[in-house]
């Protein structure tokens, strides 16, 4: 235990590292020339990270309190953080050239991004409500900014604009639960919260709940899951390309994470309560994934919507986390951070595909804009292709594996009509996967895209086309890391 | 037995030749020749050592034979687990057979892309080797699931002018039927504590679990098979496919359904098969009569023989579905059969497709005139189709309907008039596409076999006669098995009698 007066700093080492770096980047970009600032403040940025994942992954095993209790670090979120740092270290990779090629290569960019992670790392280690709302708004903030980060246009403006009202709105509604929470119990911390509900003489009265519901849909908002999934189709639609390709995957797995501990550490005992709401999100958010991607046209709200998907089949394994049995509601967890995480690299292949789309020097966003890229681009036709049926969930790609996971969670807890809806949603799904696909070979060759592609783009496709293809070979790292991450969650 | 993994260098030697076809480099006409070559080399390499299985099969010893066993996933207990029984190791050879006829069938017509042809074809052999040689549950299921993408590659690239509608259809009916699949598989492994199929084949499921287990499976089979009325898909499929495909989906994808009843719907889940028997026979029964006379009707020669195959495979389902040895032997020799001629029969419509590019039966005629060799390998499977004596057609259907006659002489009598029916369209194709007189201008000209053709063609002969006459070397390497499996259904139906009449008291 930490002294009352100097807290133990060991467990926030990398937040502190990233914390002084990204200012100490921002100062030095204000006095340099713009031109040199750039390629230092982005080699800057993803030393950073890179330093910060190191640290993340020496830091002393099991659980560690600090500021008098408020932060927490253990193994599951030593997992999330080093996923967020992957998915952002790609993310500033695959922007470079894009950047460049808009005039919009400007330092504040990756600070920015650095930022956002500060903020998703304390929202992944937060242990009361009030450091968590501290990380959400860091991150939010960061987030409205990089939307907008393409000026002159108008779309991405509009995103950013979208974007912060209604997260405004969320962030007021999160507020209003909380307080509500704090009305009925007389405490933020998530342990004291855990214990409260826990006592057996408890019972729940409707202040409580009303709370929850608040907390529930303001988070369901930060993971972009139906009903409150609104923002996402144009934020995705509107925002420059990078910036989509950050938001589909670090903002997404903080916030998984953080309905996740939010859940399972002070609402744990009321799993009851909160289990139906959340299968709701889950089937809503696998239905409307499924059915509305159906007529897009634009491949970046394609994308939003195939996200919305995938978030609602990783809540199934909430919901499974909701049920009483402890060793059922591990698996359960264990299945979304196995499915996340293939989500992940399925995701920033494909965004980094996107990247590529582009003829003479402007951006290609239709689908129809890929048609006879198998003529044209045999190689990135075919890692397109491995990611679309990866999304799919078709054996043997690593997007199958995802989906076991989460359907032998649902059905081991006895939600088997959860489970019957997820695979049917699933074959709808593979329709307008399997529309890409279709588009890519099927079709006659339009023009094709630039050539070269970008060294760091291409990194990203291989990474990720390797990832999905060799999953199935060696899955054990990926599954006992999760496993472990899980398990720091139901201690005893 | 040597502790040579057999079964896996069967299984990744696809994967490796596909693996050299991605590095072939060059102008296009270097590209399309080695392609060719290493696919081809790889194919029959492959086909050989699964020749080195069915000599090395131990006729004898019950059980399954060839076991590989390693971890895979082991926090769900999964395990990569091969291994083939007297069932299993004819489904081996034939998928690795068919494979070396379908790259030398598309030699010349596929020019368009032809390194991702070959390598579709090399990991869709893979996936089916894969698929009948696993003992595990779940790596069943993704050999079983993966077949979708090569072939609706396949079938979407190279097809023809209906591709995307086709490829689509395959693909989503497919994929519906076997995700039900996939969560009763999970609800198996996690009430069962186990995905090995070896154990799960001796574990008795409680009764009321069994019929859902069962429907699970059914939704994923009876779309395989394909099963009369969820058979829409294969005409469409066989249709637009490239000839190459046509074959393998008719010679192997389809024996996935009626191996899957045999191996996982009867054994494991014996009670619901036995109240799901009259199920099953009716729409066998419906299927042989209607999609015959369906047939009957055709304009299209791959449509006709496409609506033939489901006719044939209700012979299989029925058969299956019987449940003595005559009958599930019959089955299997069928499917075998089945996977040869129908394969044939769509290199024969191919022939003439890549001549007069018509599938239409108006647009031949009098073909015997210009092509006797021609005429006498169609006329050869087509006897086997119809069942003639003395081809492998026979042996399955009348083993098929001996079998079924001791259980249901009605179901028996209805199937017959299948073979009736069938004799009536294959003859009658047969009469206006080789009889008659030879009018159409653009026939005058048209060329007999060729020795790559001829080359494709006499294995294909050899093995529907030889299976014809001299059937007992299948059925003895099949015999134990089969026998394992009529035991397991029967002992099960025993217990559940004995218990019932224990509850009565």
């Amino acid at each position: 235990m930490s002294s009352p007066i100097f807290p133990d700093l060991i467990p926030v080492i990398p937040e502190i590292l990233i914390a002084i770096f990204s200012m100490f980047l921002l100062i030095l970009g204000v006095f340099l020339r713009e031109k040199l600032a750039e390629p230092l403040i982005r080699y800057g940025s993803l030393i950073t990270i890179f330093v910060a994942f190191i640290i993340l992954i020496v830091l002393p095993e099991g659980e560690a309190l600090t500021f008098g209790n408020s932060f927490i670090n253990n193994e599951f979120c030593i997992y999330m953080k080093a996923l967020v740092l992957i998915s952002s270290a790609a993310s500033i990779l695959m922007a470079r050239e894009f950047l460049h090629m808009h005039q919009m290569d400007r330092f504040e960019f990756y600070i920015l991004i650095l930022l956002a992670v500060l903020g998703m790392f304390m929202m992944i280690s937060a242990n009361d409500f009030i450091a968590l709302y501290l990380g959400l708004e860091l991150q939010s903030l960061s987030l409205y900014v990089l939307a907008s980060f393409q000026r002159e246009s108008t779309r991405s403006a509009e995103a950013g604009l979208k974007y912060f009202i209604l997260g405004a709105l969320a962030s007021g509604l999160f507020l209003y639960g909380v307080t509500l929470i704090y009305g009925f119990t007389g405490n933020i911390n998530f342990n004291f919260l855990y214990s409260f509900f826990g006592d057996p003489e408890f019972t729940v009265p409707i202040g409580v709940i009303v709370g929850l519901v608040l907390i529930i849909g303001a988070l369901a908002f930060k993971i972009s899951a139906a009903p409150f999934h609104m923002w996402a189709p144009d934020v995705y639609q509107g925002a420059p390309t990078p910036v989509t390709a950050f938001f589909s995957v670090a903002p997404k797995i903080a916030a998984i994470a953080l309905i996740i501990r939010v859940m399972i550490v002070p609402f744990g005992n009321l799993g009851e309560q909160w289990q139906q709401i959340i299968i709701f999100i889950s089937i809503a958010s696998m239905v409307l994934g499924a059915f509305a991607a159906i007529n897009q046209t634009n491949i970046k709200r394609l994308m939003a919507y195939s996200s919305i998907g995938h978030i609602g089949y990783a809540l199934m394994g909430l919901a499974v986390a909701a049920g009483p049995i402890t060793s059922y509601a591990k698996d359960g967890i264990q299945a979304m951070l196995v499915y996340i995480t293939i989500y992940l690299f399925m995701s920033l292949g494909t965004f980094a595909c996107i990247l590529c789309m582009k003829r003479g020097d402007r951006m290609v966003e239709e689908i129809s804009g890929l048609s006879g890229l198998s003529k044209n681009n045999p190689v990135m036709a075919g890692v397109l292709t491995v990611l679309m049926f990866s999304m799919a969930g078709i054996p043997p790609l690593a997007g199958f594996f995802g989906k076991l996971y989460i359907f032998q969670a649902a059905i081991q807890s006895g939600l088997v009509g959860l489970a019957v809806i997820g695979v049917l949603t699933s074959v709808v799904g593979a329709f307008y996967y399997l529309r890409i696909v279709k588009i890519i070979y099927f079709e006659d060759a339009e023009e094709k895209f630039d050539r070269p592609i970008a060294p760091e783009l291409r990194g990203v496709l291989l990474v990720s086309g390797l990832f999905i293809v060799l999953f199935i070979f060696i899955p054990t790292p990926i599954i006992s890391l999760a496993e472990v991450a899980a398990l720091a969650l139901f201690p005893g | 037995m040597s502790d040579f993994p057999w079964l896996s260098v069967v299984i990744f030697a696809p994967l490796i030749g596909a693996l050299f076809i991605t590095f072939i480099r060059g102008d296009e006409a270097v590209i399309a020749r080695n392609t060719r070559g290493v696919a081809l080399w790889t194919s029959i390499i492959t086909f050989l050592i699964s020749l080195g299985i069915w000599i090395n099969f131990d006729v004898n010893k019950i059980g399954f034979q060839f076991e590989e066993k390693k971890y895979w996933i082991e926090n769900l207990g999964l395990a990569y687990h091969l291994g083939v029984d007297g069932i299993s190791v004819f489904f081996v050879i034939l998928s690795t057979f068919l494979t070396v006829i379908c790259i030398l069938a598309s030699w010349v017509t596929i020019r368009d892309r032809i390194k991702e042809y070959m390598i579709a074809f090399l990991v869709l052999e893979t996936f089916m080797v894969g698929m009948f040689s696993s003992l595990d549950l779940v790596l069943f299921y993704v050999f079983f699931e993966g077949v979708l993408i090569p072939m609706f590659l396949i079938i979407g690239i190279w097809g023809g002018p209906r591709r995307n509608y086709a490829s689509y259809k395959f693909f989503l009916y497919t994929l519906a039927g076997s995700v039900l699949m996939l969560l009763a598989i999970i609800s198996m492994i996690m009430h069962s504590g186990t995905s090995d199929i070896t154990k799960l084949l001796l574990y008795d499921f409680p009764v009321s679990m069994q019929p859902w287990l069962w429907l699970a499976f059914f939704a994923s089979f009876a779309v395989k098979v394909p099963m009369w009325p969820v058979h829409t898909w294969l005409p469409d499929a066989h249709v637009e496919a490239p000839t190459a495909g046509s074959v393998i989906l008719a010679g192997v994808l389809l024996k996935f359904g009626g191996y899957g009843f045999l191996r996982f719907s009867i054994p494991m889940l014996p009670i619901a098969t036995a109240d799901f028997v009259p199920f099953v026979f009716g729409l066998s029964v419906v299927a042989i009569i209607y999609t015959s006379l369906v047939a009957l009707a055709q304009e299209d020669m791959k449509k006709l023989i496409a609506y033939s195959s489901v006719a044939h495979m209700g012979f299989v389902t029925m058969g299956c579905f019987s449940l003595n040895q005559q009958a599930v032997e019959g089955a299997v020799i069928q499917m075998l059969s089945h996977g040869v001629v129908s394969a044939a029969l769509f290199l024969i419509v191919g022939v003439v497709y890549d001549r007069i590019h018509s599938r239409l039966i108006d647009d031949y005629g009098g073909l015997i005139k210009r092509m006797p060799l021609y005429s006498l390998v169609f006329m050869i499977f087509m006897m086997a189709s119809i069942g003639m004596p003395g081809t492998s057609g026979f042996v399955g259907e009348f083993l098929v309907l001996i079998g079924t006659f001791k259980v249901n002489s009605w179901v028996a009598l209805l199937g017959a008039t299948g073979v009736i029916l069938g004799a009536a369209y294959m003859l009658y194709l047969y009469r206006r596409v080789i009889f008659g007189e030879l009018i159409k201008d653009n026939l005058k000209d048209i060329l007999d076999l060729n020795k790559r053709e001829l080359i494709i063609f006499a294995p294909l002969v050899l093995l529907v006669i030889v299976m014809g006459v001299y059937p007992v070397i299948f059925l003895d390497v099949m015999h134990n098995s089969v026998e394992q499996l009529i035991n397991r259904y029967n002992s099960a139906l025993a217990a559940r009698d004995i218990l019932n009449s224990v509850s009565k008291f």
